[in-house]
């Protein structure tokens, strides 16, 4: 089998690069998709607030991939689900299984990567106890609540208030659960603001900053958890454990981008977010292999996924009928700095770039009535104030081809935080 | 009336039955867990030890050593994943230097072969870079090994029940009294006559040796809480890397598992409570400070689980194995805590000959001595795989992600002898959930697939047996 482009992963950041690509020109392109359809983990988001941005309308997870499924199949782009990727290889080789063609290589010519992110689990945080049933990452009672239909539990405690976590207490509420409290370990939710307004001041469930859970009670199933205070250094504060009787402990603390394959073919990652590192058409370290999406780096909303895929699928496209064309000392590295802890893409290259890159980042900490400040080689080109910045809110800049081009010599670019 | 009642079905259990089911004989195991494999089996080092660290002469030493010599034929024999990768006891301070000597001479008497004291750093840096910079010397064992403990106990029951020794699952053992011709077992589910009782009950072989015994025991549970890392740390060292042992055991170990991830533990904090498997803060801290000493920068990030196990612990530190003479017939396998997990095997051998003394049994001429694993698709070349898959479609469906477990595999561990019937059963069997996202993405998958097969419904699976359901309900069930 011989494709143009092959994309792993068929969720919204797959079904995004393939239209993009489709529509740039590209001719035979495969989608691998390893769930029973298209859509990704969009088709387990059954609220609404998809799209706003895309659409200019408030759509269902599954409504939002819809609509991305129906273009690329109006596209005639092909795909093949219930497909796992077993592995990739450096000359693009990607070898394939599923239960009716059994396992196969395709020789592509560009790869795009959206494998999207898995869930921390318990296990990545200490936290002591027992290991009985009814400790679920957020994502996976997502999962059996809102497609298999099952109620994981009667009586929740969450810890973490990444986005998924504030979703599932609105959700198991409403299913007939008692959700009652989500803990965070930071002084500021992990989650969009709306999302707290709405999952769980509407439904007055308490969210308790700077706690964890200490200890997990229950031999077979959980019968309990300790929340408990903690210090500046996240350790917990002895005198403040409170217990909680519940039967569900839920768990919304990180997504980790899956890059188990980019790994395979040495590509190199950036360690602050577990995500390959890219230039401004968002090809990683390895020629003609793209990433987009949650493998990238984690967001928190779709529309910016599918943009941001959009763009991978448009320049992969271009790879696949004129080759990179870039040179590495053209490139002008884009660096965070003084509470920007990374930034997508990290290189940019003026010849090639479009006429803007968005620069997206992510801060380190609560900030409120700051600058984000642009350096180009220490000149500061653009500075915009922003009321609030956290981290549970992904940023973004653009960098324009003409200002950039004002100053060929120039090797950095630097975005930071600053006051007044 | 059963000849032979073996109560516990972990590994003592299960060597013992493998190695009673070579005479003809009426077996059972009862356990009281839905499974193999359920208490102190399941969480320990998985270290096949070399020997030297047993007192010379103790039934411990003598067993371990004969264990792990058997071990190779076993592992060949029932198909368990076992490697020698040889260990390290490391030495961190000089002074104990005469310590590691001591260690060196009691292996020797104890018959340990190939067994070097290494006092160039720079050689013991080539052997493992990644030891602490305060190690200046270690006792190179290079009998020293890894083994799936899981399978290896699953292993052995397996081909016991192969062989014709029939298991009972939740089945716990209340008391025991003697009878006409042997001793009846009084249990949840009604009383078990059998002429000899093999007391094989783990934490809880006191409760059933102090009911005959003159000389009473205490087990004491001793915990020790364990980090497991990703496969991405797995190599991060290649030998197991001990501490000098101390009075309460061999200390806290870093070690690559046969199955590819890193192992880092564990603490030994007696404890009162037999169930009390739970991790605590202060253990898990005691863990990661202690690794230091003997290995440097381990990649804590990349952690995917903790969890503790109990051991058998008793004052006297040696195994109690053998007939009781207040109760002929009644047969101890108890404070088996470690090397018993090496030991297993030797354990087994012993018990089965005792018995068959004492009963006169004959031996079988048509017992099977091997057994095959869990079909592994992972070494099939593309050609192989698809053709595997044009046969058996469900060899083509990926479950399990991270460890790319494929849904064949994990029908074939339900339909086994002794089949999985919990997500915990399928994880010991086949790895489905025991890999980096800690069944994140397959438990509602496995689950789908444990009721089918089993013709199930998806609220009366558990985790682990008993009142371990995963779902409670469907949605609104409680509106």
């Amino acid at each position: 089998m011989k494709y143009d482009i092959v994309i792993i992963g068929g969720g919204p950041a797959g079904l995004a690069a393939g239209k993009a690509a489709k529509q740039a020109g590209a001719d035979s392109i495969l989608i691998l998709e390893r769930d029973h359809e298209l859509g990704g983990i969009l088709n387990q988001c059954i609220h609404n607030g998809f799209g706003l941005h895309t659409f200019k309308e408030e759509l269902t997870g599954p409504e939002y991939a819809e609509r991305f499924i129906d273009k690329v199949c109006e596209l005639g782009i092909e795909y093949k689900l219930n497909t796992m990727v077993m592995h990739i290889e450096k000359n693009k080789r990607v070898v394939a299984m599923n239960s009716s063609d059994g396992m196969f290589s395709i020789e592509a010519k560009s790869i795009i990567l959206a494998m999207g992110c898995r869930e921390r689990p318990r296990g990545s945080l200490n936290i002591a106890g027992y290991r009985p049933a009814g400790i679920f990452s957020a994502g996976t009672a997502q999962r059996l609540v809102n497609i298999e239909g099952f109620m994981t539990g009667r009586e929740v405690v969450i810890l973490g208030s990444g986005d998924i976590g504030l979703i599932m207490a609105r959700r198991m509420t409403l299913e007939g659960a008692k959700v009652k409290a989500v803990a965070e370990l930071m002084p500021y939710s992990g989650g969009l603001k709306r999302n707290i307004v709405q999952c769980l001041d509407d439904y007055g469930i308490p969210l308790k900053l700077s706690h964890t859970v200490v200890d997990i009670r229950g031999k077979e199933r959980v019968t309990g958890v300790t929340i408990a205070e903690v210090d500046e250094n996240f350790k917990p504060i002895a005198g403040t454990e409170e217990d909680f009787d519940c039967d569900t402990l839920l768990l919304s603390v990180g997504l980790i981008p899956e890059n188990e394959l980019s790994k395979e073919i040495g590509i190199e990652m950036n360690p602050v977010t577990n995500g390959p590192l890219v230039n401004d058409r968002l090809e990683t370290s390895c020629e003609g292999v793209f990433a987009c999406g949650n493998v990238l780096h984690v967001h928190d909303l779709v529309d910016y996924v599918s943009e941001e895929a959009a763009l991978a699928g448009k320049n992969a496209a271009r790879y696949v009928k004129k080759g990179s064309g870039a040179k590495a000392e053209q490139n002008i590295t884009i660096e965070g700095k003084n509470g920007v802890r990374y930034t997508v893409p990290s290189t940019v290259n003026p010849e090639l770039m479009e006429d803007f890159v968005t620069v997206r980042f992510r801060v380190g900490g609560v900030y409120k009535d700051r600058y984000i400040s642009v350096k180009l080689d220490g000149e500061e080109i653009i500075r915009r104030k922003r009321p609030v910045m956290a981290p549970s809110e992904m940023e973004d800049i653009k960098l324009h081809k003409a200002k950039l081009c004002e100053k060929p010599e120039a090797k950095s670019i630097t975005i930071s935080i600053e006051e007044g | 009336m059963y000849d032979v009642v073996i109560i516990g079905a972990g590994v003592s259990g299960a060597s013992t039955a493998r190695e009673l089911s070579r005479y003809k004989a009426r077996i059972c195991v009862v356990e009281k867990c839905e499974d193999v494999c359920c208490g102190t089996s399941k969480a320990n080092s998985a270290i096949v030890h070399g020997g030297f660290d047993a007192e010379t002469g103790s039934l411990m030493a003598r067993l371990n050593l004969r264990g792990n010599l058997m071990m190779d034929k076993l592992c060949d024999d029932l198909d368990i994943p076992f490697k020698r990768n040889g260990s390290l006891v490391v030495c961190t301070d000089p002074e104990k230097l005469g310590d590691l000597y001591a260690l060196y001479d009691r292996g020797l008497a104890n018959g340990v072969r190939g067994l070097e004291v290494i006092t160039d750093r720079n050689r013991l840096l080539e052997m493992e870079p990644n030891l602490a910079d305060g190690v200046c010397a270690a006792l190179h064992a290079p009998t020293g090994g890894i083994i799936n403990p899981f399978v290896m106990n699953i292993a052995m029951a397996e081909n016991a029940n192969e062989n014709g020794v029939e298991f009972r699952f939740n089945t716990e053992i209340m008391d025991i009294e003697k009878c006409e011709g042997g001793f009846v077992l009084h249990s949840e589910n009604g009383n078990i006559k059998t002429r000899c009782v093999v007391n094989a009950a783990g934490l809880y072989t006191d409760k059933f040796h102090n009911i005959f015994a003159e000389k009473k025991i205490k087990i004491i549970p001793r915990r020790g809480d364990y980090y497991l890392l990703d496969k991405t740390a797995g190599q991060y060292v290649s030998k197991t890397v001990f501490e000098l042992p101390n009075k309460m055991g061999k200390g806290v170990i870093v070690t690559p598992t046969v199955d590819g991830n890193l192992l880092v533990g564990p603490t030994a904090i007696d404890v009162t409570d037999k169930e009390a498997t739970n991790t605590t803060g202060e253990g898990l801290d005691i863990v990661l400070e202690k690794s230091k000493h003997t290995v440097k920068n381990i990649p804590m990030r990349q952690v995917i689980t903790s969890f503790a196990g109990l051991r058998a612990h008793e004052q006297g530190h040696e195994f109690i194995i053998g007939e009781l003479s207040e109760a002929l017939g009644f047969f101890d396998c108890a404070a088996i805590e470690s090397p018993g997990l090496t030991a297993a095997p030797a354990i087994g051998e012993m018990l089965a000959d005792l018995i068959k003394k004492r009963l006169g049994l004959e031996e079988k001429d048509d017992f099977i001595a091997t057994r095959k694993a869990v079909f592994d698709p992972s070494g099939l070349s593309e050609g192989e795989r698809t053709k595997l898959i044009k046969e058996k479609p469900e060899y083509g469906t990926i479950v399990c992600r991270c460890e790319m477990i494929s849904a064949g595999e994990i029908i074939e561990a339900i339909h086994r002898p002794l089949g999985a019937k919990t997500l915990d059963g399928i994880k010991r069997q086949v790895r489905a959930g025991s890999g980096r996202c800690q069944g994140g993405f397959c438990t509602p998958k496995v689950m789908e697939i444990i009721a089918k097969e089993l013709n199930m419904e998806m609220c009366d699976l558990t985790k682990s047996g008993k009142e371990s359901r995963i779902v409670l309900g469907r949605n609104k069930d409680w509106i």
